[in-house]
């Protein structure tokens, strides 16, 4: 449940950012490798947000889908899981270009 | 105020309390597409501030020549004992120092002061996981200017770990032969973020299926650059190749002044 903490470190930034407003709504970018469960942030943040400039405020996730090269054969590809091999040349040499983000993309405050 | 973070007194303690005062502006999904808000741009990593944290105790360390490893595991895979010995075999040649994280208890921090190394406890209460915040904190009651190695013990857990850097130089994943050999399948951010694997308890092998090569094969795949050792903390059995790692890192932190 590392997602609480998470959570918080999100509301944190975006308190620092929102000025005072209150935020009607955060935008997350999450990579489906970050290791992140979206369903447990959106969890999360109705706690995590009583009392704060968030509070009622709307989440939305983008959730980027993971995009790999092969360090031997340079194929670019989509990547499900870190142990996918190259489609080209069948290496595990594989170096993560997306995938991983977790990122408070942008807010929209009053 | 900490003058290492920053961070208030009450910081360590995200407690919202009761005196904040609530808006009567309802649940609306509705409410937060409303036109009229203003959208601000704001492209920060949620971790951002335990990065930063993060950065500061790698840089710590580094001024202090002091070796630093994260270990990580599940539950029971023997990280204390191993940690037990390594620490016993060491202590000759090596000055240590231990941070034990757990959610409750000083168990493990009891048994570690018995090897005569000075160790400090983290209790995460219902966290999973150590966080640099926590870790420089904790650094700050050893004397840094007489260590060479900083071992910290992470809270048993295969997924949350992996994402929180410490300022450590690498993480190190201990698999014990009695967990299933994919493991490094099943938890592969773990093993893709260490850079060490020890595989603990090679001891038990004959009275088990684990098949060494195929579990060897599973973490290279999810970590192609991955150091395996295989050890048992309890026989002794491997250990040495494991101090050697450690001790070729440990006098490479040192300036070359010291070693003349």
């Amino acid at each position: 449940m590392h997602e609480l903490s998470l959570t918080q470190s999100v509301v944190e930034i975006c308190e620092q950012n929102a000025g005072g407003r209150r935020v009607l709504s955060v935008t997350l970018e999450l990579g489906e490798l970050s290791g992140i469960v979206p369903d447990s942030v959106e969890f999360c943040f109705e706690a995590c947000t009583r009392g704060t400039l968030l509070e009622g405020a709307r989440l939305i996730i983008d959730r980027v889908a993971p995009k790999g090269i092969c360090r031997d054969c340079k194929a670019e590809f989509p990547v499900s899981a870190y142990y996918d091999s190259c489609p080209s040349c069948g290496g595990f040499t594989v170096e993560l270009m997306r995938g991983e983000e977790m990122r408070v993309k942008e807010l929209e405050v009053e | 105020m900490c003058t290492t973070c920053g961070c208030g007194p009450e910081e360590h303690h995200h407690d919202h309390g009761d005196d904040h005062h609530h808006h009567d502006h309802g649940h609306d999904p509705g409410v937060g597409g409303a036109p009229g808000g203003k959208k601000i741009s704001i492209e920060t990593d949620i971790l951002a501030r335990n990065n930063r944290l993060a950065a500061g105790n790698r840089a710590l360390f580094a001024a202090r020549n002091l070796f630093v490893l994260n270990l990580v595991s599940s539950p029971g895979s023997g990280k204390t004992t191993l940690l037990e010995k390594t620490l016993r075999d060491l202590s000759g040649t090596t000055r240590s120092a231990v941070i034990e994280g757990d959610q409750q208890t000083d168990n493990d921090a009891v048994r570690i002061a018995a090897t005569g190394v000075p160790v400090k406890q983290i209790n995460t209460g219902a966290g999973c996981h150590l966080d640099a915040h926590m870790v420089g904190h904790a650094a700050l009651e050893f004397d840094l200017d007489n260590l060479d190695l900083l071992l910290i013990e992470n809270v048993g857990n295969l997924v949350c770990p992996a994402s929180f850097d410490l300022g450590e130089n690498h993480k190190v994943v201990v698999l014990s032969v009695t967990e299933g050999e994919d493991k490094p399948l099943k938890y592969p951010q773990m093993f893709h973020a260490a850079d060490v694997m020890l595989l603990n308890k090679t001891d038990l092998l004959p009275h088990l299926d684990f098949d060494v090569a195929k579990c060897r094969e599973m973490a290279k795949r999810v970590n192609p650059g991955i150091t395996i050792f295989e050890v048992s903390a309890k026989t002794g059995a491997g250990m040495d190749d494991w101090y050697g790692w450690l001790g070729e890192r440990i006098r490479g932190q040192r300036p070359a002044t010291r070693d003349q």
